[in-house]
């Protein structure tokens, strides 16, 4: 087989950690190639080295066959490497065509421009009106956005780093689709992910990293799941077990919440009604941006809703505010570990008392008793394996696994009747989700009512009891989650917008 | 009170003139703000712009190289700011504050020598039988060549931020720092060159100010159009035109209340002074409302430090 790129040694290494451990792997034409492993495995690390964003410390790269090291973005982008990352670097104010031209070498006038992306997005099936506000579009839409600029510098190789967290099942099939498309039009695919169903199904080979370090090279259609995972992790992972659950009476109900959306680019709420019973877990799936923040704001008491649109056993909770709420036993887990649920750069103590003051008697007259509080975060250190020098430690200093282990620790030894979290394991290994997923299991089989609100729709059919879709502000009906096909859930999330008409005239469909 | 003894055409004039300096500063804010910095020391930059350009239009005896001067001035004294913030990642604005007050002491400093003094007269434009059109004659067509220079640079400024690709990387700067980063552009010197472009423009207001509008030198004789220049940006929602706009309103104000004064006006002239501001507080208070449009329209990394991790 031919080559068209080759990474040979690659280290890279930061202060207090090795991030990439002479990492060497190639890639031929046309071939999809897949980067495998966990969070903090050093994947990120690595594609940024190939597209001109870092510089190794040693080891070498060639493209076509001559040395390849790019000393920025552009000059990758000119030898023909393209980049769809994770976190979109798109600006919200600007209008498609200006976002597209922004990422490109030698971009046309906009109105050529414009006319361009029409037609790329058409043949592959990715439609989109260039005019268009980016802040107004889909997070589905800003990949295609993504996407589409890549593909008119015609790229060689394209790096997409973890494309599908944010897709619905149908939008991922289409965007496989797409992918395929290229590879079969020549163009090689450096697939980043962790989820081991998608890199079965569309990759041919696969390059698995574990801490800094490539493990193995495998063909991921020849091994199972548990294989890949067992590589990835390096043990076997136990998944948490989810008891038959029997709901006692309603503890938590939600009826016609109305709220308007949080910031300029947020979500309206509208009409959401669900209830949780005594020793349930909700689960709430969907793609960021359709309400989930709303939805967390009004149950956490931060935006205030209409009388009698959420009530706790019976009393009305509508207007009260965060602080009586936790009084009342309503617990939230925001999504955003740092500047949200913990205050970065304050002690695991002093962010233990901030929240469990009340319930945790913490304070007497005003004053802070410290001991208490003490004692309290290092109960949760303890219970929750949290890993870390000591209570002293500020937030920030945690890994990401470790201080999400903290803050949801915190609030479950707060002993809640319910525990609302969004994105209860968001870009944590998996050996601290798996930790977070029991804990919050074990917490139902106690008697609490759990909603967990999450865009990772494997967690949620993991825990959850029943299932309820998040969609542009509109909550589905709530159905059991034992039985639900992926497929359903999709359906349930609104499919795939507009994108399977596309699709269906193109050649590849 | 006697409103004929006014002369409305002349006050319209008059208007021009006085709305020239903050629309110099504030059309230089509004470069700094849309790349995404918050430089709150305008105000430190015109008053040394206003002292370097008058020593040196004294100096050379040449207006138009004090105008360069008050430029290069307002610039330098920027760049100071620029280099905290950008490069040693200070607060943006504690930085821009303390640059005001900085800016107000050296100007002071250097203008010691300076007072009682009267600057070489800027000509007027001469622009033949234009000016002798009656009622947009003596509006319109009897000015300093400044007053177009400025029109001219408000153009420039929305034709390079809104029509060139340059004007869409410094926009995008302004959205999101850490985006353009990833795609290759190199926000600190982009930052650096807005900053430094916002600097001359508010020290060129300044030396209008002590040239044209008053001419002569005193301590502290911007008092607050620096302000009203920052105010302005945001009155203006980041749009070059409107700052124009919005330039010629306040400046109207100021000019309003000395000729009402002069008319012979009951109610103290303190209210009118106090109007400028009174209206940007209002336009903040409903801007920070989040109602409308006007809320999305400030650039959305604004005041944010930036420091590239990688």
């Amino acid at each position: 087989m031919t080559t068209l790129f080759t990474a040979d040694g690659l280290t890279k290494a930061y202060p207090g950690v090795v991030a990439n451990d002479d990492v060497s792997f190639s890639v031929g034409p046309g071939e999809i190639h897949a980067l495998l492993g966990e969070n903090g495995a050093g994947k990120s690390t690595l594609v940024k080295t190939i597209f001109g964003l870092v510089k190794p410390d040693r080891g070498a790269m060639t493209l076509h066959g001559a040395p390849f090291a790019p000393a920025d973005p552009s000059a990758a982008r000119r030898a023909g490497v393209a980049m769809v990352f994770q976190h979109f670097s798109l600006f919200d104010a600007l209008s498609v065509a200006e976002n597209v031209g922004l990422g490109m070498e030698n971009p046309p006038p906009l109105g050529r421009l414009a006319r361009r992306i029409t037609e790329v997005s058409r043949e592959y099936g990715l439609p989109l009106d260039p005019s268009r506000r980016v802040g107004d579009l889909s997070a589905g839409e800003r990949q295609r956005v993504e996407i589409v600029r890549c593909l008119l510098q015609d790229p060689k190789l394209l790096i997409m780093d973890e494309p599908t967290s944010v897709l619905t099942p149908q939008e991922v099939e289409i965007l496989f689709r797409t992918l395929n498309q290229l590879s079969d039009e020549g163009t090689a695919i450096l697939y980043i992910s962790h989820k081991l169903d998608e890199i079965r199904t569309l990759c041919e080979r696969a390059t698995i990293l574990r801490r800094g370090a490539v493990v193995a090279t495998c063909r991921p259609s020849e091994a199972s799941s548990a294989e890949l995972a067992e590589l990835m992790v390096g043990s076997a992972l136990s998944r948490p077990e989810r008891p038959a659950e029997t709901p006692g009476g309603t503890i938590l109900e939600v009826t016609g919440l109305t709220l308007p959306p949080a910031s300029a680019f947020g979500t309206r709420l509208q009409d959401v009604s669900f209830t949780v019973g005594a020793g349930e877990i909700l689960g709430i799936g969907g793609v960021a941006g359709n309400g989930q923040d709303e939805l967390l704001a009004a149950l956490s008491g931060e935006m205030p809703s209409a009388e009698g649109a959420i009530r706790l056993e019976g009393a009305d909770i509508g207007r009260t505010g965060p602080r009586e709420r936790r009084a009342l036993g309503l617990l939230t887990g925001p999504e955003e570990r740092l500047g949200h649920a913990a205050a970065p750069d304050m002690s695991l103590t002093e962010n233990a008392t901030l929240t469990g003051w009340q319930r945790e008697e913490l304070t007497r007259n005003g004053l802070i008793r410290w001991g208490r509080a003490r004692d309290f975060a290092e109960r949760i250190i303890a219970e929750f394996d949290v890993r870390t020098p000591g209570p002293d430690a500020a937030a920030r200093a945690l890994s990401g696994g470790n201080l999400q282990k903290f803050v949801i620790g915190r609030e479950i030894l707060q002993r809640p009747r319910v525990l609302v979290v969004n994105q209860p394991t968001w870009g944590v290994d998996a050996a601290a989700a798996a930790a977070i997923r029991q804990a919050l299991l074990d917490l139902a089989r106690e008697g609490s009512a759990v909603v967990v609100v999450s865009q990772d729709l494997d967690e949620i059919l993991e825990v959850a009891g029943r299932f309820a879709a998040l969609n542009g502000g509109r909550l589905s009906e709530p159905v059991p989650a034992d039985g639900l096909t992926m497929e359903r859930i999709g359906l349930m999330l609104g499919g795939a917008h507009d994108m399977e008409a596309a699709h269906a005239g193109a050649p590849h469909a | 009170m006697d409103l004929s003894s006014i002369n409305w055409l002349l006050l319209i004039a008059a208007l021009m003139v006085g709305a020239t300096p903050i629309l110099l500063a504030a059309i230089g804010e509004l470069v700094v703000e849309r790349s995404g910095v918050l430089n709150l020391g305008v105000e430190g930059m015109m008053i040394t712009g206003a002292i370097c350009g008058f020593a040196v239009a004294v100096k050379t005896g040449s207006p138009a190289l004090g105008f360069l001067g008050g430029a290069l001035g307002g610039a330098v004294l920027s760049l100071v700011f620029g280099l905290l913030t950008q490069v040693f990642l200070s607060n943006q604005v504690a930085t821009g504050l303390a640059l005001t007050l900085f800016g107000l002491g050296l100007s002071a400093l250097m203008g010691q020598s300076y007072v009682g003094i009267r600057p070489p007269a800027t000509p007027k434009l001469d622009l033949g039988p234009l000016s002798d059109i009656p009622v947009l004659g003596p509006i319109l067509f009897r000015h300093d060549p400044m007053i177009y220079i400025s029109i001219l640079i408000v153009a420039l400024v929305w034709a390079v931020l809104f029509r060139t690709r340059a004007g869409l990387i410094l926009r995008a700067t302004g959205e999101s720092a850490e985006a353009a980063h990833a795609l290759g552009y190199r926000v600190i010197r982009i930052r650096l060159l807005a900053i430094a472009c916002g600097g001359a423009l508010a020290g060129l207001g300044g030396a209008y100010l002590s040239l044209v509008r008053v001419p002569q030198w005193t301590e502290g004789m911007t008092a607050g159009a620096g302000w009203i220049a920052l105010a302005l940006v945001v009155f203006a929602s980041w749009r070059p035109w409107r700052v124009l706009i919005g330039a010629y309103l306040f400046g109207g104000l100021t000019v309003l209340q000395l000729n009402l004064q002069a008319a012979g006006m009951k109610m103290p002239v303190e209210y009118l002074s106090m109007s400028p501001y009174i209206i940007t507080i209002l336009v903040l208070v409903l801007i920070s409302s989040g109602r409308g449009r006007i809320s999305t329209s400030a650039p959305a990394a604004l005041g944010r430090t930036f420091h590239a991790s990688t």
